[in-house]
């Protein structure tokens, strides 16, 4: 019999109900309010008393109230429909619910239960499968979406049937499996997981290799993320985080993409709703919305489904990746989610670790970025969860715990920068702090050596270190004077401005440069490379400032411009000319 | 307030504290309203029989038999198309000694918008200082805070904003706002003719400081009430919010929580954005726009209230005196606005985009060459040139005495570009530079 219990205390979201049987530590109950079922979860247990956060406003929740108990931690359900859909923290369907506010206790199913898919069958009767093994494929908006042995299940099971091709709905048994004992199993095209556990159905988890395009330049070009790995943006308000965020999301190269927006702004998902319907994968040239989950859970939404939202998201990701597919997941912003776990210890009078947050941050912030990469799965394929958090330091202060314990973890930093924000020098990531991990990896070397050009890696090298001393030279420049330091010196001062404008930033709002494709950012980096590699010939510093302008200039209206279009080719003859003129031969 | 019959009351307090004070009691529902001898109180805390009020107006002089009668609701307003033109306190009464409003009852601080269910803000708000509507321009739906000292006149600027901006609506929250300002607010409205369009609701310094605790979600319900049945466009002056969340702390540090940064509860991040995300744009085309001023202690934006606000808002505007030309700007470096992009060359003229980050660029510039100045460096040619832009930007465009529309506001930049510099100098798509470059006869 499931357990009930009696509400005995209320502090915020944080309730006290006496229980009248077994409790285990997270379990869902639902609390009834005036006729209204509340979601909660246990979060401690002293004696009969569970301590429950419950997931929505307790406003005249009184003593005496019921609870009852579900038996099972939170849940997400897993099957074909999730792409394209709006969901909260708790993967309930926003677009399901009525009214423009949302309702208490409002919980809606996160399929479409009449819908017909077009099923294949992969496995067949005799076939020896377990957990994650492949059954069959629907087509969720052109992805093969997997009908995947539920990952519940333990030990080894025989394929005694698979449904035969044709249209099916998600509550039909697509195959029927006998296990050890002889027991029949049904299974349909969904199945249910805890959320704060990792979906582990793969052979093993090798070190990230692939280069991740996102078509932003200081990110692919100077410290690139790969399929299957893990970075973070932190920033001080105001410095491009979400307009570099929603960058990615739109032009990744990934099959899926998961944006989880974790207490902040809801006009930044409307953006994302009103956006990614109309806007196009640059490709596979479908529209964005087709390949996109958005989980919200904004700032104004109840904060401890804000702190579910984020493990929502990864675990529908790693669903995705059992499946063969290269998923991204950004989460915005990971530092909301560290406050809800700070006001809940605090509720629960914890002892408080620095800055007040919980104790366990650092291996809460550990365990979540190791859920993310790049995996063979047993039948040979490959599939990723390449993960990138925001984080919001407070006051702009990068030695704040949620920044220090992510910094421990992920692999690609990406330092956004207020005085380069300031400067409108966007985006404002800093290239001297930032750095990727993966660029030092061996196996990323080769691979890059192969797929773009084995001198790829000399040169980033090379622009990063120019970009460190154009920085020295600007400092020793501000304390001596343009004329304390020789002409050398401004003009080894302007080829990192010229790295700067040229390849680091980059307009977001500009159709053409917003996005780069690979090719172009090597065809880009070689002409600036080259052009810092070159000796030039000047009298004053005056000179050497005018010079770069112009040049800069030039380089600026080829990004703007179509690539190789001919109008690219007039400003790329342009600057052999200028170039001409100051070249020492 | 009066007493329903068979109202339980009990007359035993347990404990009293500065802010609360705590009796035995059952029924009693969460964040319900109570009246303590009289005072209004609400529901924080339940253990088993034991409920501890928050007495808003503070426990001075409270007894240990006083009377306490719970009203079984949370605090409410009665909304209606009454409330125009009228001046309440925290608890929606009026002060202004005219009749209460007739209305429907609706609990304040009440559910959020479904996400799904907001529009993509795309309705410019023209204010006609160019420090804004240039550089920063601001949307329908949007929240954004002047960050400013005590000092400047940013109450001034608000209400300036509020009278320009075509808006059905203005709402004002008034929090610890001194008797000043609050008479500033009603005489500058009243002598435009906007009153029947203003609902205030005011706290002033005279009042007790824990009631600002309500002012906010009073005038987000009349905002709403507006928006949603009337779809007016509602524009909602929130001054000044650090005065709100000083009255949280005092709350929270009564109630024994835990502090974090500055003193300030762990949720201060949840609790102003439960008040700026009732900013929105409704799908059937009213909108609440909130305007907020957030005081700061010696320009310290890291300190925690300007801070959170900073990633709850969408942008923030910060006004400076600008010694060179003697006036209060909108500071371009600082401000932002985060919206701007949804109507900035979309809703206004193509180079808006492009001449807003130049003019700013330029002025960077100015700023480099100024500190070269100050440190007896001498200044190149061009160096000279950006420091006559600056003054010439300042006065022209970021002052907030300029009255301009936007088309004006670009003309007057190129005009200014060409005066000082060359195209390659100013650095924007050549389209645009044939387009509108002015060569100065």
């Amino acid at each position: 019999m499931a357990t009930k219990g009696i509400v005995k205390g209320i502090v915020s979201n944080l309730v006290t109900v006496e229980v009248d049987g077994p409790v285990s530590q997270n379990e869902i109950c639902y609390i009834s309010v005036g006729g209204v079922k509340l979601m909660s979860e246990v979060i401690k247990v002293i004696g009969k008393n569970a301590f429950v956060q419950v997931f929505e406003s307790t406003r005249g929740m009184r003593v005496g109230d019921e609870a009852e108990f579900q038996g099972h931690m939170l849940e997400v359900t897993l099957g074909p429909g999730m792409l394209s859909r709006n969901y909260d923290g708790l993967q309930n369907d926003l677009d399901k619910m009525e009214g423009v506010f949302l309702k208490r206790g409002d919980y809606t199913f996160a399929l479409d239960n009449d819908k017909k898919w077009d099923f294949k069958p992969l496995a067949k009767a005799g076939d020896t499968v377990s957990a994650g093994d492949w059954l069959g494929e629907v087509d969720e908006n052109f992805q093969p979406h997997k009908i995947m042995v539920p990952f519940t299940f333990e030990g080894t099971y025989t394929v005694k049937s698979v449904a035969a091709a044709g249209q099916y709905t998600i509550h039909d048994t697509m195959a029927v499996l006998t296990d050890e004992n002889g027991t029949d199993v049904n299974v349909t095209m969904i199945q249910k997981w805890p959320v704060k556990k990792a979906i582990t159905c793969y052979k093993e988890k090798p070190r990230p290799f692939k280069l991740l395009e996102t078509g932003v330049r200081t990110i692919d070009t100077v410290n690139p993320i790969v399929e299957g790995g893990t970075g973070f943006i932190p920033g001080p308000f105001g410095t491009g985080k979400t307009v570099l965020q929603h960058a990615i999301s739109k032009q990744a190269e990934a099959d899926i993409v998961i944006i989880a927006a974790c207490g902040e702004r809801a006009n930044e998902v409307v953006e994302v709703f009103t956006e990614f319907p109309e806007l196009v994968d640059p490709h596979t040239g479908r529209k964005l919305m087709e390949r996109t989950i958005i989980i919200a859970n904004t700032s104004n939404m109840p904060v401890a489904a804000r702190e579910a939202s984020v493990y929502t998201a990864m675990t529908i990701a790693e669903y995705y990746r059992s499946m063969g597919l290269k998923v991204l997941l950004m989460a915005d912003s990971t530092s909301r989610w560290a406050q809800a776990l700070r006001e809940m210890s605090n509720r629960l009078e914890e002892l408080p670790g620095p800055d007040a947050f919980p104790m366990d941050l650092s291996a809460i912030v550990a365990n979540f970025y190791a859920r993310a990469g790049f995996v063979h799965l047993k039948n040979g394929a490959t599939g990723s969860v390449t993960f990138i958090g925001t984080v919001s330091p407070a006051g702009g202060n990068l030695k704040e715990p949620v920044t220090e314990n992510t910094k421990k973890v992920a692999r690609c930093f990406y330092a956004l920068e207020q005085e380069r924000a300031d400067r409108k020098r966007y985006p404002a990531v800093n290239p001297i702090e930032s750095y990727s991990k993966y660029i030092e990896y061996p196996e990323f070397q080769e691979y890059i050596a192969k797929h773009i050009s084995p001198e790829w890696i000399e040169k980033v090298n090379e622009i990063k270190t120019r970009m460190l001393r154009g920085k020295e030279i600007s400092e020793q420049i501000n304390i001596l004077g343009d004329d304390g330091v020789p002409v050398e010196y401004h003009v080894t001062f302007w080829k990192s401005e010229l790295i700067d404008f040229v390849i680091l930033q980059q307009d977001a709002f500009d159709a053409i440069d917003a996005v780069t494709p690979l090719q172009r950012q090597e065809f880009m980096l070689d002409r600036v490379v080259n052009v810092c590699r070159s000796e030039f010939k000047f009298d004053s510093f005056l000179e050497v400032m005018d010079y770069f302008k112009k040049m800069i200039n030039i380089f600026k209206q080829m990004n703007y411009s179509e690539y190789e279009s001919d109008q690219f080719k007039k400003f790329n003859t342009e600057l052999d000319e200028l170039l001409k003129e100051r070249i020492e031969n | 307030m009066a007493t329903k019959a068979f109202q339980k009351i009990y007359t035993k307090i347990t404990q009293i504290t500065k802010a609360t004070c705590s009796l035995k009691a059952t029924g009693v529902g969460y964040d319900e309203l109570a009246s303590v001898d009289g005072k209004l109180a609400q529901v924080v805390k339940i253990i088993g029989d034991e409920v501890t009020l928050q007495v808003f107006s503070g426990t001075e002089g409270i007894r240990t038999n006083a009377e306490v009668v719970f009203m079984g609701k949370a605090p409410s307003l009665k909304v209606g198309d009454q409330l125009a033109g009228r001046f309440f306190n925290a608890y929606g009464e009026p002060i202004d000694g005219g009749p209460i409003p007739e209305g429907r009852e609706v609990e304040i601080g009440g559910p959020s918008v479904n996400p799904v269910r907001r529009k993509q803000p795309s309705e410019l708000i023209a204010t006609g200082i160019a420090g804004i509507d240039l550089n920063n321009t601001l949307v329908t739906g949007q929240k954004i805070p002047f960050f400013a000292d005590p000092d400047q006149p940013f109450n001034q600027v608000m209400a300036m904003v509020a009278l320009r901006a075509k808006s059905d609506k203005i709402i004002l929250g008034g929090m610890g706002m001194t008797n000043d300002d609050y008479l500033f607010f009603k005489n500058t409205f009243s002598n435009a003719g906007a009153l029947d369009r203003i609902v205030s609701f005011i706290n002033t310094t005279e009042d007790p400081s824990v009631e600002r605790i309500l002012i906010p979600d009073m005038a987000l319900s009349a905002a709403e009430y507006f928006a949603v049945e009337k779809n007016e466009k509602v524009l909602v002056l929130l001054t000044d919010m650090t005065n709100y969340a000083d009255a949280l702390a005092i709350v929270s540090n009564r109630m024994d929580q835990i502090p974090s940064k500055d003193s300030m509860p762990g949720s201060l991040y949840s609790d102003l954005a439960k008040i700026y995300e009732k900013a929105v744009q409704f799908p059937a085309g009213g909108s609440i726009t909130i305007i907020a001023v957030t005081t700061l202690s010696g320009g310290d934006i890291t300190h925690a209230v300007p801070d959170n606000t900073g990633y709850i808002t969408e942008g923030q505007l910060y006004l400076r005196r600008d010694s060179d030309v003697g006036k209060v700007i909108v500071d371009p470096f600082r401000s932002l606005s985060r919206l701007k992009q949804l109507v900035t060359g979309k809703k206004t003229r193509e180079d808006h985009p492009q001449v807003m980050n130049a003019a700013v660029r330029l002025y960077a510039d100015a700023a480099n060459a100024k500190t070269k100045l100050e440190n007896g460096f001498d200044l190149t040619d061009y160096d000279n040139r950006t420091l006559s832009f600056a003054k010439d930007y300042s006065s022209k465009l970021l002052a907030i005495d300029v009255n301009l529309d936007t088309t004006e506001m670009l003309d007057v930049a190129w005009g200014l570009f060409a005066k000082y510099f060359s195209p390659e100098e100013v650095n924007i798509k050549q389209g645009l530079v044939d387009k509108y470059w002015k060569i100065e006869s």
